[in-house]
């Protein structure tokens, strides 16, 4: 961080690289979007039920779950492909109810799908501006500004780090963690102010993993809000900035991250107390190793009652 | 587990920006291949090769007329195989594209006729039911997410059917009477079916409209918005959806299209012939869609041409006229098409095989 701080007094616990969070999200700030005892239910079946979640400028919000604990109606609620039915959704602390995601895009929402939302035929620097083209020139012969928009396609991928020899060429034929970076790029781009990421890194290998992570904390440093959706702790421990993990529609943990070490996290993703019933029924099986497992009372972390305000 | 218990958050600097630099996994292709990898090149070859067949097979060819009446020919297919084509980059078929154009004709000839009035009423009603029947189509298609291949097939049968039905209730007969007449009528065959001297040869309107059309379409499928949308929507519905193309306009927008090409031919062969056999087009949507084919359009959409359209069409009518300047008996001609057809869908795909590869 090069800012200058007026007073010397306020650096002196930022002075290691370490606390960079705490400068980039002051308490003061308002929250971009949030929600107070959210939920969603199809019908009968309630798939999600009353989850807080704050989401701060310059801030990564992880969202652990298993399969089918609710990460994705969460992230269609907020990107506006489906509306909450019970609780409140607020944008800048005013309550919203988005019907199209073309809503949620003109408040600074952007989602990055799991299947990217690109077209894989297309070259790389049309998918960039697809839906959002640049043109020139008066109606009947109005048309595409392509070369405006490769330079600036170019721009924002080489600003995010990412290089490219070749703008024509068919995204398809980009590594997964590149396309990943170019639907970051563009959302960003499009002047997101909270970049909601649907399982990032669930289909890339280590390093490619690293390098959107990269991107994700390059997007966090511009100032944006990230919900990063993961089912994978160690993604979002490198990362995030506070942690919720969902469990059946309901939030099972929200924590700051000076408040969860990593095994916590692990656990309460892993199942927590489930897993420490587990541990009981394995150690009854011979060969399984039981000592290392963590017990119920590690699973300590604070638990959802740690949202302030009435719920 | 445990290791990175306090890992440090990850904060890498940005990247400098604006430095000229390549991320040196991808090589240059040379130059032939990347033409090769052009969906148009195949076919073009293809023509290229079938011209030259023809000119040593038949030597009539060689004359100018032969040639005016070969593009004649090419042109009357690829009018519709432009905006078969543009759907099929859109990722939908149309298969009433056939009978669709004798509706047209239909409609306008039998309004006008029956009615007696000015043949260019019953044009632009023609062009309304033949917008219609493209909407019909788009609407069913985006409506119900049936593959477009059954909803037309519907539709292809419906017109097919009322084609003849209609045609009989109203006239008493399979064609419709000579409207050559009527007001109006030498009006609109200057437009829809004239010809006029080049060099001594009359050149047929049609292949002026067919170019233009085919630039028109290149144009608007690289360089505008639209065109953007038609490669979005064929290569991923639900991926142009979610950054914001407006999926169903632009799926509906190119089935009317079709309808407009439609109702263009059917308006030329009503004022080149004067009346309209009820039963024929049966067959021709499948010209259409190989001409689409044949020029480089992916059958499932998101890539292809709008030349290479142009360029099979061509090939088509050459061969069909081909045929008939080598004195060879007519009927080989749909044999040769599906020779063409297979061979061409086979370069199609060593050549893109070859030159995409990486």
């Amino acid at each position: 961080m090069t800012t200058d701080k007026t007073s010397p007094q306020s650096d002196t616990h930022s002075g290691t690289h370490g606390a960079v969070i705490e400068d980039t999200a002051p308490e003061t700030d308002a929250p971009l979007v949030e929600l107070r005892g959210a939920g969603k239910a199809y019908g009968n079946i309630r798939a999600l039920h009353g989850v807080d979640l704050r989401v701060h400028p310059g801030e990564v919000t992880c969202v652990l779950g298993d399969n089918g604990a609710g990460k994705s109606t969460l992230i269609k609620i907020i990107s506006g492909l489906h509306q909450h039915t019970e609780g409140d959704f607020l944008v800048d602390g005013a309550p919203v109810r988005f019907s199209t995601p073309r809503e949620a895009l003109d408040k600074g929402i952007a989602t990055v799908y799991q299947d990217l939302a690109v077209v894989p035929l297309m070259p790389v620097w049309r998918n960039f501006f697809l839906g959002s083209e640049m043109t020139k020139g008066p109606w009947p012969v109005r048309r595409l500004d392509i070369e405006r928009m490769k330079k600036t396609a170019d721009e924002e991928l080489r600003n995010m780090g990412i290089v490219l020899d070749d703008l024509e060429q068919p995204i398809g034929t980009l590594s997964g963690g590149q396309r990943q970076c170019v639907a970051i790029a563009r959302a960003v781009y499009f002047g997101a102010r909270v970049l909601i990421l649907d399982e990032p890194t669930a289909a890339l290998g280590v390093k490619q993993s690293g390098v959107v992570l990269k991107y994700i904390a390059a997007a966090r440093d511009r100032g944006l809000g990230v919900i990063f959706i993961t089912h994978n702790p160690h993604h979002a421990y490198m990362v995030g900035d506070h942690f919720s993990v969902l469990r059946l529609g309901t939030m099972e943990l929200s924590a700051e991250r000076s408040r969860i070490t990593l095994d916590e996290l692990t656990n309460h993703m892993a199942g927590g107390a489930e897993l420490a019933a587990l541990k009981h029924e394995l150690s009854q099986v011979s060969g399984v190793d039981v000592e290392e497992l963590p017990e119920e009372e590690d699973l300590t972390a604070p638990v959802v009652a740690t949202g302030e305000g009435a719920s | 587990m445990g290791m990175t218990q306090q890992a440090a958050p990850a904060v890498p600097a940005p990247p400098a920006p604006g430095r000229k630099e390549t991320d040196g996994r991808t090589r240059q292709q040379p130059l032939p291949l990347r033409l090769l990898a052009r969906p148009e090149i195949g076919v073009f070859l293809g023509a290229v090769a079938v011209y030259i067949f023809f000119l040593v097979a038949a030597p009539p060819v060689r004359e100018g007329s032969a040639m005016a009446n070969i593009l004649y020919q090419s042109s009357t297919i690829g009018i519709m195989a432009l905006p078969v084509a543009l759907l099929m980059i859109g990722g939908e078929f149309d298969l009433s594209s056939g009978v669709a154009v004798v509706t047209s004709a239909l409609t306008a000839s039998m309004l006008a006729y029956q009615l007696t009035l000015n043949v260019w009423m019953g044009v632009i009603v023609a062009l309304l039911v033949s917008l219609a029947v493209g909407f019909f189509n788009g609407w069913m298609v985006v409506r119900t997410g049936l593959p477009s291949f059954l909803v037309t097939l519907g539709t292809f049968l419906i017109l097919q059917g009322a084609n003849l039905a209609v045609t009989k209730l109203v006239t008493g007969n399979v064609a419709t009477d000579d409207i050559s007449s009527m007001d109006g009528f030498d009006q609109a065959r200057k437009v829809f079916a004239s010809s006029f001297e080049v060099g001594g040869v009359a050149v047929k309107i049609t292949i002026v409209y067919w170019l233009v059309f085919a630039a028109l379409a290149t144009w608007v499928l690289l360089r505008t918005k639209y065109g953007n949308w038609i490669f979005a929507v064929g290569g991923n519905k639900e991926s142009a959806r979610a950054v914001g193309v407006p999926v169903t306009f632009t799926k509906i927008s190119l089935f009317m299209l079709v309808g407009f090409g439609a109702w263009f031919v059917g308006m030329h062969q009503l004022f080149s012939f004067n009346t309209v056999q009820s039963g024929e087009g049966v067959g021709q949507e499948l010209i259409y869609i190989s001409a689409a084919v044949i020029g480089g359009c992916l059958l499932t959409g998101g890539y292809g041409s709008a030349i290479g359209p142009v360029f099979g069409a061509f090939m088509f009518g050459m061969v069909q006229q081909g045929i008939v300047y080598a004195n060879w008996n007519p009927d080989w001609f749909k044999a040769f098409l599906g020779v063409m057809l297979l061979g061409a869908v086979l370069i199609n795909l060593w050549v893109q095989r070859t030159a995409t590869r990486r």
